[in-house]
């Protein structure tokens, strides 16, 4: 069979053998769970808990701040110890954090709403939108407003983002494999909210017993399971959406565009345990792997579990572990304490072992970063123009198109680190423009 | 233990300069093997010399002339030294190979800034330099010894088959240098550049790694096929067969191993076809036209000088980028 795929890209070592077999385990909630106000993409959450509130699991604490932000809700039944600044792994800086102490089983607060066969789509919208669900894949980009296109585009796709091309990862396979008949009613909501026909859940083909189990669920044709080919950056939005159904999403553009949605398979499943079962999100489903783990698992943990709760959960680090990365090894972020809790949008937690420096070289023009990238940039040149400081430049070679997946930086032979010069020229490029589109 | 933080990505391929270089080596490998069976035990000299000499010269320029404290064996100077001894005749003294080692590393590399700066082919303005400097030991040809033991300069000197095509015509050429000792070269001529046949055994090998793309080669090798074409029709005497061209002289060794060279090359496909086109005119322009009966080298050293040019005009097709 034909698999489908993007131009460009390249194969690391997948190492998913480490935890792909290891089914979901549920941890027990911790005794102190950590939530940040900043969750999710856009404005920070304002809090609606004080110092001693005694709260329920899945009760609101947090509410929108701005139009791109979302509702929170306590992990836990316990009671709320102060609001604290605490390092924020995605933002770098201290950022605002709910910690609340655990003081017994779980007292739920449930969603309420009526049966949602009978909800109307803005009904439904709201549901995703008092749950708190955001892009469980990592973005945090939060669902009711990626489900809620402006007036004037029409979407008559939706595609379910089963690609995990992130090495080491494998979340998204085991929710497939062990959560699929909820993932396919997800799926049927989804649809309805957006008014769209046709469904595809691409899966890449390192994990054809998912994609075999789907199709089983799968009988309705409006909804196809399509195999990709296992290469990364997959399960990049512009990338999947090209290889599914050929349509390419402008430069500067979004997926609605061209009239898709795109969302990650748990975020999905999370939409479906809002509508059906009433369940705010208060946990996710991660895979915490690498070779300086003593035991690789996938786990279910409440939002705000510490990393070091989780990792010894895992039994512990091995002696050799010299990074830990939250994500997977291509776009995770390493950090260098244990303390920090997990966002909504922690896929894994990656710990590598210690590993030679790399000799680092001058560029000898080798071009594999301009032959794999795949959104067709040239790298080399980026990192060049960064470096100089020209910005303008660099937005004329299309520094604005770049998606950070580190293809170029990971193929490097002299180990340039261009995707670090190219997200910083950018950052910098848009302070200087004032923050102005 | 301490856990460290870093930039993504946190995982790098284990490809390094190093081993591209190796890689290269070892695809030379074949074509040096066939070099000491047709000229003697004098070529693989050469061979070893110029690669070992090249990580020395490039070790004192960088340590001691450039005082730069990082300092790895990157391999980058054995494949200058190697391609540089294989484009010399068999008969050249081992001093010679020094000189042109000194032009190419210190001149055309680290005067440049090293390596990845250089606009020019290093190997290639070495042995420029000693053609234009040392035109008689330069151009000192000899018949194909297939002997291990004996030396070049036991050897009866010949002319190459680009120069009697040149001097004597078509019929006499193809009469003392027939297709076959042409393609796995049984015929006189630099160390490294008689036998097509080797040559792409070395290439099949770098494709099969994928250290290289095919692009600059077909379309080299393709332009000169397709110009000799052209030329043949027009006089069949004076200008040779098509085949003749692209088995003759330093085209495979030109168009495989230095027309490739990363550094000095175009980035993208577009650009390195426009290259490669290049490359086969101006080398058939000098071939057909000029003083020299061969001009791989300087073709490639002029296209070399375009390179930045092509790289502004051939740009890669962004995703999604939409024609305004």
């Amino acid at each position: 069979m034909k698999l489908l795929t993007f131009k460009g890209g390249t194969h690391p070592p997948e190492k998913k053998e480490l935890a792909k077999d290891k089914a979901l385990l549920r941890m027990d909630p911790p005794q102190f769970v950590y939530v940040f106000l900043s969750n999710h993409a856009g404005a920070p959450a304002k809090p609606v808990v004080k110092e001693n509130d005694t709260v329920k699991t899945g009760q609101i604490i947090g509410e929108p701040g701005g139009f791109v932000s979302a509702y929170l809700h306590s992990p836990v039944t316990g009671m709320v110890r102060k609001i604290d600044k605490l390092y924020h792994p995605v933002q770098g800086r201290p950022m605002e954090a709910i910690v609340i102490e655990r003081t017994g089983e779980d007292d739920w607060q449930l969603l309420e709403h009526s049966d949602w066969e009978s909800l109307s789509r803005e009904q439904l919208l709201e549901v995703i939108k008092k749950a708190g669900i955001v892009g469980l894949g990592g973005a945090m980009f939060p669902t009711h407003v990626k489900l809620n296109p402006p007036t004037g585009k029409t979407i008559d796709t939706f595609i379910v983002n089963g690609a995990e091309c992130e090495p080491y990862l494998t979340v998204d396979h085991r929710l497939m494999l062990e959560a699929a008949e909820e993932l396919v009613l997800g799926v049927k909501i989804v649809m309805r909210i957006l008014g769209a026909k046709k469904a595809y859940i691409g899966v890449e083909s390192n994990k054809v017993d998912a994609y075999e189990h789907l199709k089983k669920l799968c009988n309705d044709s409006s909804i196809e399971v399509v195999l990709l080919r296992t290469k990364y950056p997959q399960g990049a939005e512009k990338q999947l959406i090209y290889a599914i159904t050929n349509r390419k999403v402008p430069v500067g553009g979004l997926p609605m565009d061209v009239g898709v949605v795109v969302q990650n398979v748990q975020t999905v499943i999370a939409i479906k345990q809002a509508v059906v079962d009433r369940k705010p999100l208060i946990e996710r489903a991660l895979t915490i792997t690498g070779e300086a783990i003593n035991n690789p698992m996938n786990v279910i943990a409440r939002i705000g579990t510490t990393i070091q709760q989780l990792v010894d959960f895992a039994g512990g680090l091995k002696e050799n572990a010299e990074k830990l990365i939250m994500g997977g090894p291509m776009t995770g972020i390493a950090v260098n304490r244990l303390d920090l809790p997990i966002l909504k949008g922690t896929s894994g937690i990656t710990v590598l072992p210690h590993e030679a420096e790399p000799i680092k070289k001058p560029c000898i023009r080798c071009t594999k970063c301009v032959v794999s990238c795949p959104m067709g940039l040239q790298p080399y040149l980026l990192y060049l123009l960064g470096n100089k400081r020209k910005y303008d430049q660099a937005v004329e070679e299309g520094l604005m198109a770049c998606i950070e997946c580190g293809v170029c930086a990971y193929v490097c032979p002299s180990k340039i680190d261009h995707v670090r010069v190219i997200k910083l020229t950018k950052r910098v490029y848009q302070a200087l423009r004032g923050g102005k589109k | 233990m301490k856990l460290i933080q870093s930039d993504a990505p946190h995982i790098r391929t284990k490809d390094s300069v190093r081993s591209i270089m190796l890689d290269v080596l070892l695809a030379l490998v074949p074509a040096v093997a066939v070099a000491t069976y047709f000229f003697g035990w004098y070529a693989l000299f050469l061979c070893l010399f110029g690669a070992i000499m090249g990580e020395l010269i490039e070790w004192f320029i960088v340590k001691v002339l450039r005082k730069q404290k990082d300092f790895s064996f990157d391999l980058s100077a054995a494949v200058t030294g190697l391609l540089l001894a294989m484009n010399l005749p068999p008969t050249a003294p081992w001093w010679l190979l020094l000189i042109g080692l000194l032009v190419a590393l210190g001149v055309a590399k680290h005067a440049f800034g090293g390596i990845g700066q250089n606009i020019f082919n290093p190997a290639l303005v070495g042995r420029v330099f000693l053609l234009i400097s040392f035109p008689t030991l330069m151009t000192k040809w000899i018949t194909p010894l297939r002997s291990f033991t004996k030396a070049p300069w036991d050897a009866m000197t010949s002319a190459t088959a680009l120069g009697v095509l040149k001097n004597s015509g078509f019929s006499e050429a193809i009469q003392r240098f027939n297709y076959v000792d042409l393609f796995f070269g049984n015929v006189g001529g630099c160390i490294g550049e008689t036998s097509a046949f080797v040559l792409l055994v070395g290439f099949v090998y770098l494709l099969f790694r994928k250290r290289v793309n095919p692009v600059i080669p077909a379309t080299y090798i393709g332009t000169v096929f397709a110009f000799a074409s052209v030329m043949y029709l027009v006089n069949a005497e004076r200008f040779g067969t098509p085949l003749f061209h692209i088995l003759s002289g330093g085209l495979f060794l030109g168009a495989l191993f230095m027309a490739t060279d990363m550094v000095t090359s175009p980035m993208t496909l577009k650009g390195q076809a426009v290259f490669g086109i290049g490359c086969g005119v101006v080398t058939m322009i000098i071939r057909l036209f000029a003083g020299y009966p061969e001009g791989v080298s300087l073709a490639i050293l002029l296209m070399n000088a375009l390179v930045p040019l092509i790289d502004r005009a051939f740009k890669p097709k962004i995703f999604g980028e939409v024609k305004v």
